[in-house]
């Protein structure tokens, strides 16, 4: 009965977090945009084709996090067979594949104007799109299933062995010869980043971090709500199998 | 005035700069609404399901959409 035990403090606290972090993420998402469309310099070598960076670093950024979020919730399924675990697995990855697919995109659109190409097969791309394959290989196979729990199970060792694609997408600028510039915010040092600039960058990176939590509230009721229908289903079926 | 034509302008990467944040918006938004209807459809279907059991409410089992 554990398997299906009624997750009510997660729908209490999505209850109670809900309101703010939906809050937060329209407030820094606003001012982010503000400051990295009109409040922001141009940038002295790239002019306004910089400000793409503003939506593309923080895709890049969430891409990589709910990756590493889902893989850590999927150790927690496995091993501890914790059900809620596995919801927000399944609740994170659509997020992380339309992060990562931004990343893409947008890293297209800046692409074009600085190297004057939409894509090259190096490394830091390669990898990005790997990562974009692997969410959407998770999302087909956990639904691949008759049975949602072997579902589930497939999904979660497919998170984990994929998960070494992050630190390749992390230090893939340092270990290959790449036309993507190297990390400038997270390193050793300290940010090599103009003030104005680290602003909007955070203000949309804590924006998208507030969005995904919102919708990860929002999907985790959804999967929380199908599998008390799926419950509910096989009681009726039970109950008309035995004979009314 | 001048302003704005500067900033729709983007020192000539509006073709690379509107998209880039066009596309960003309509994602998210996307996504977003997509989670919102998925959570009322379901919860209203569980509230289908399990609305026999409950204290009947005036409406007949089922008229929820």
């Amino acid at each position: 009965m554990h398997r299906y035990a009624n997750p009510a403090r997660f729908l209490r606290l999505a209850k109670a977090i809900l309101p703010y972090s939906s809050g937060l993420a329209v407030l820094l998402l606003g001012s982010g945009l503000w400051f990295a469309l009109v409040g922001s310099p141009a940038d002295y070598q790239q002019g306004d084709s910089m400000r793409i960076m503003y939506v593309h670093v923080p895709s890049a950024w969430m891409g990589m996090v709910c990756y590493v979020a889902m893989a850590v919730l999927s150790a927690m399924a496995l091993i501890w067979k914790h059900p809620l675990a596995d919801l927000l697995a399944r609740a994170t990855a659509p997020v992380g594949a339309a992060f990562t697919l931004l990343c893409l995109i947008t890293g297209s659109l800046w692409g074009k104007p600085m190297w004057g190409t939409w894509w090259v097969w190096d490394a830091r791309l390669t990898s990005m799109l790997i990562l974009l394959f692997l969410y959407l290989g998770y999302m087909a196979l956990i639904d691949a299933f008759d049975d949602p729990e072997r579902g589930s199970k497939a999904g979660a060792i497919l998170a984990l062995v994929g998960a070494v694609n992050i630190p390749v997408i992390k230090f893939s600028v340092d270990w290959w010869n790449t036309l993507h510039q190297p990390a400038s915010v997270v390193k050793m040092g300290g940010p090599a980043i103009d003030p104005s600039m680290l602003l909007p960058l955070l203000l949309m990176a804590f924006g998208f971090k507030a969005y995904w939590v919102t919708v990860l509230l929002l999907r985790g009721r959804a999967e929380i709500a199908a599998q008390k229908i799926r419950v509910l289903r096989l009681a009726q079926v039970h109950a008309s199998s035995r004979g009314e | 005035m001048e302003s704005l034509h500067a900033l729709f302008a983007m020192g000539g990467y509006a073709g690379y700069v509107w998209p880039a944040y066009g596309i960003s918006v309509v994602v998210l938004i996307g996504v977003l609404v997509v989670s919102v209807r998925q959570v009322r459809c379901r919860e209203a279907e569980l509230e289908r399901l399990q609305g026999p059991r409950r204290e009947r409410r005036g409406s007949p089992a089922g008229a929820g959409s």
